[in-house]
C-alpha cells in the first residue's frame, strides 16, 4: 500500500447539537477529525464519540446502507452517513445536522414517528380476498417477471427519511403523507399479488396526498437506494386519474399456482412458540 | 408519544420551499411555476374587470385603452407575458410528467442511480428553450409592434 | 383522522381546464397581440383593441362562447391552484373547509360577473 493512502487530513466537523435538558434551541459545535481515505462519516462520528465528546448522539445500525438508521443532513443534503465517504464531499470541513421536517429528540436524532405513521396509514401489506389462503398457503402466487419489474424498484425503500426531508411540501404541510408513503402505496397497488387498490386509492386520492406532489424531484435526487419515489407518485396519479375516468380495467389479484399433483408437499412449518408474553 | 423530554420543532417552513441553493433545477422550476401562477391569477382577476369595461361603450373604453399605453402598464404586461409563457410551457411539461408519460417505467436501480429526473431532462430542456423563445417573441411584439 | 374526501375529480378537471386555457389563451394572445402581423378578426383594420374590433368580437356568438369557456376554465384552474397552495401552508381542518367554500363562492361570483358582461355588451351599439 502506498503511503498516500494512509495519509490523514484534518477535517472539521460542524455538528448541530441539541440537548433537550439544557438547551432551548440547537447550536453548532466543532470537532476536528483525522480522516484517512476510505473513512465514512459514520467512522468520523465514532471517532469523535470515542476520543473527543462521548455525549454526541446519533442513530446507526448496519453501517452498510441497508437499514436506513443513519440518515442525516450532510452539508445541506440528506443522505446516509455510513454510505458517504468524507473525502468524497470535502477536503476541509463539512456540516452535520439532523433531518429537517422532523422534530429533534437530541443532537442528530430526529423523531421519526410521523414517518412511520404515514407509512402505516397507506396500509403497506398485501391484501387479498382469499383469507384462507393467506393463513394456510397451499401454493405460490403466480407473478411473472414483467409484473415483478413494475414495482421492484420501489420495494428497495429502506424508510430512511431522506426523501421526506428533501420534499418541499413536507416542509410546510403537517398532514402530507410524504414521498416515502406515497411511493410505497404505489408499490403495493402495482404488486399483482395485491387486491387492496380500492382501499388505498381512497387514502392517496384525498387531500394532502398524491396531488400535493408537484414534481420538485428532490426525493429522487437524494434517495440513497435509487428508489425514485417521484416516478412512483406520478405513475400513481396516472392510475388514479384513469381509474376516476373509468378508462382502465383493474386486474384482479393474481391467482395462486397450485403444486403439481404428483408431488408430495412437505408438512407446513408449525407456528413457533411466542417469545413475548401474550396478554 | 412516549418521550417525556421536550423536542425541538425542526420544520423548515416556507424557506423549505426555496431551498438552500443546493437543490436540482426541477425544484426551482416548481417554485417559479407557483410564483408565476399566483402572479397571473392576480392579473387575471383584474383583467376580468378591465375587459368588462367595454359594456360602457367607447366613451369609457377608448380613454382606458389610452391609459394602458402608459409605460408602467407596459412593464406589467411584459411581466405577465414572461410569467404566463413560463407557466404555460412548464405546465405542459408537468402534465406530461404527472400523467406518467415522461417519467419512464420502473427499472432496477443500478449504481450510479438514474431516476425519472434523468428521463425527463430532454423534455425540460426543450420546454425551457420554448419558454425563452415565447418570451422573446412576446417581448419583441410588445416593445416594437405596439402591443 | 385523515380526511377521506377524494380530490381526484378536482385534480382531473384542473388538468383538463389547464389544457383548455393553454389552447384558448394561445389564440387570445394571437388575436390581441399579433394583430399587426396577422390581422385576422380585425374587420376594421388597425389594432385589435380599437373599439370597432372590440364590439365586433363582442357581438360575435363564436367569440362570446369562446370567452365564456376560457373564463370558466381559467377561474377553475387558477383558484384550484391557489387553494392547493393555501392548503399546503398548513391550516386547521375547519379553515380548510372554509377556504374551499370561499374559493368556490369567489370563483362563481367572478364567473357570473364575466357572463353578465358578455350578455350586457350585446345591447351596446356598434357605432362609436
Amino acid at each position: 500500500m502506498e503511503k498516500e493512502n494512509l495519509q490523514k487530513s484534518d477535517i472539521i466537523f460542524h455538528i448541530r447539537r441539541f440537548d433537550p435538558e439544557r438547551d432551548e434551541s440547537p447550536h453548532w459545535e466543532q470537532y476536528t477529525v483525522k480522516v484517512e481515505s476510505g473513512m465514512t462519516i459514520l467512522d468520523g462520528l465514532h471517532q469523535i464519540k470515542q476520543n473527543q465528546d462521548s455525549s454526541l448522539s446519533w442513530r446507526f445500525s448496519c453501517r452498510m446502507g441497508v437499514c436506513g438508521s443513519c440518515a442525516m443532513l450532510v452539508s445541506g443534503k440528506p443522505t446516509l452517513a455510513c454510505n458517504t465517504q468524507i473525502l468524497d464531499i470535502t477536503d476541509r470541513a463539512l456540516t452535520l445536522a439532523p433531518l429537517p421536517n422532523f422534530d429533534i429528540i437530541r443532537d442528530l436524532v430526529p423523531d421519526l414517528t410521523r414517518l412511520f405513521e404515514d407509512h402505516v396509514a397507506i396500509e403497506p401489506y398485501i391484501q387479498r380476498q382469499d383469507a384462507e389462503e393467506m393463513e394456510n398457503p397451499t401454493g405460490e402466487f403466480f407473478q411473472t417477471p414483467h409484473e415483478l419489474e413494475r414495482y421492484l424498484q420501489f420495494s428497495y425503500c429502506i424508510k430512511c427519511g431522506c426523501c421526506m426531508t428533501a420534499c418541499p411540501t413536507m416542509a410546510t404541510d403537517r398532514e402530507y403523507l410524504g414521498p416515502m408513503a406515497l411511493a410505497q402505496a404505489y408499490r403495493y397497488n402495482t404488486d399483482s399479488r395485491d387486491g387492496g387498490h380500492e382501499r388505498r386509492k381512497r387514502i392517496v386520492g384525498a387531500a394532502h396526498s398524491a396531488f400535493n406532489c408537484h414534481y420538485a424531484g428532490e426525493c429522487s435526487n437524494v434517495c440513497p437506494k435509487g428508489v425514485d419515489p417521484a416516478r412512483a407518485i406520478q405513475l400513481m396519479k396516472r392510475d388514479l386519474v384513469l381509474d376516476y375516468l373509468k378508462l382502465k380495467k383493474r386486474k384482479k389479484a393474481c391467482r395462486v399456482m397450485g403444486i403439481p399433483s404428483d408431488v408430495e408437499p412437505k408438512p407446513p412449518i408449525p407456528f413457533p412458540p411466542y417469545t413475548v408474553e401474550q396478554k | 408519544m412516549s418521550n417525556n423530554e421536550k423536542m425541538y420543532d425542526n420544520r423548515l417552513g416556507i424557506i423549505g420551499w426555496l431551498g438552500g441553493g443546493r437543490w436540482g433545477i426541477e425544484r426551482y422550476l416548481y417554485i417559479i411555476h407557483r410564483l408565476a401562477g399566483v402572479g397571473v391569477l392576480i392579473f387575471f382577476v383584474l383583467h376580468i374587470f378591465e375587459g368588462n369595461l367595454r359594456i360602457f361603450g367607447p366613451e369609457i373604453w377608448n380613454p382606458v385603452m389610452r391609459l394602458m399605453e402608459h409605460p408602467v402598464f407596459k412593464v406589467g404586461e411584459l411581466l405577465i407575458i414572461i410569467g404566463f409563457a413560463f407557466h404555460a410551457i412548464n405546465g405542459i411539461r408537468l402534465i406530461l410528467i404527472e400523467l406518467g408519460w415522461a417519467v419512464g417505467k420502473a427499472e432496477e436501480p443500478v449504481y450510479p442511480y438514474k431516476s425519472s429526473l434523468n428521463t425527463q431532462r430532454p423534455l425540460m430542456v426543450i420546454m425551457l428553450l420554448l419558454t425563452i423563445l415565447l418570451i422573446l417573441a412576446g417581448g419583441f411584439d410588445l416593445m416594437f409592434l405596439g402591443h | 383522522m385523515r380526511d377521506m374526501k377524494s380530490e381526484v375529480g378536482y385534480w382531473t378537471f384542473f388538468i383538463i381546464a389547464g389544457i383548455v386555457v393553454f389552447i384558448l389563451l394561445f389564440f387570445h394572445m394571437m388575436i390581441i397581440h399579433m394583430d399587426q402581423l396577422l390581422g385576422f378578426f380585425n374587420p376594421a383594420g388597425g389594432s385589435a383593441l380599437d373599439w370597432k374590433n372590440v364590439i365586433y368580437r363582442s357581438h360575435s356568438a363564436f367569440f362570446t362562447i369562446i370567452y365564456i369557456i376560457l373564463l370558466a376554465a381559467a377561474l377553475y384552474h387558477g383558484f384550484y391552484g391557489l387553494r392547493t397552495i393555501l392548503f399546503e401552508l398548513g391550516l386547521k381542518k375547519r379553515i380548510q373547509s372554509l377556504v374551499t367554500i370561499a374559493v368556490w363562492i369567489i370563483g362563481i361570483t367572478l364567473f357570473s360577473v364575466g357572463v353578465f358582461a358578455n350578455i350586457a355588451v350585446q345591447t351596446v351599439k356598434a357605432a362609436g
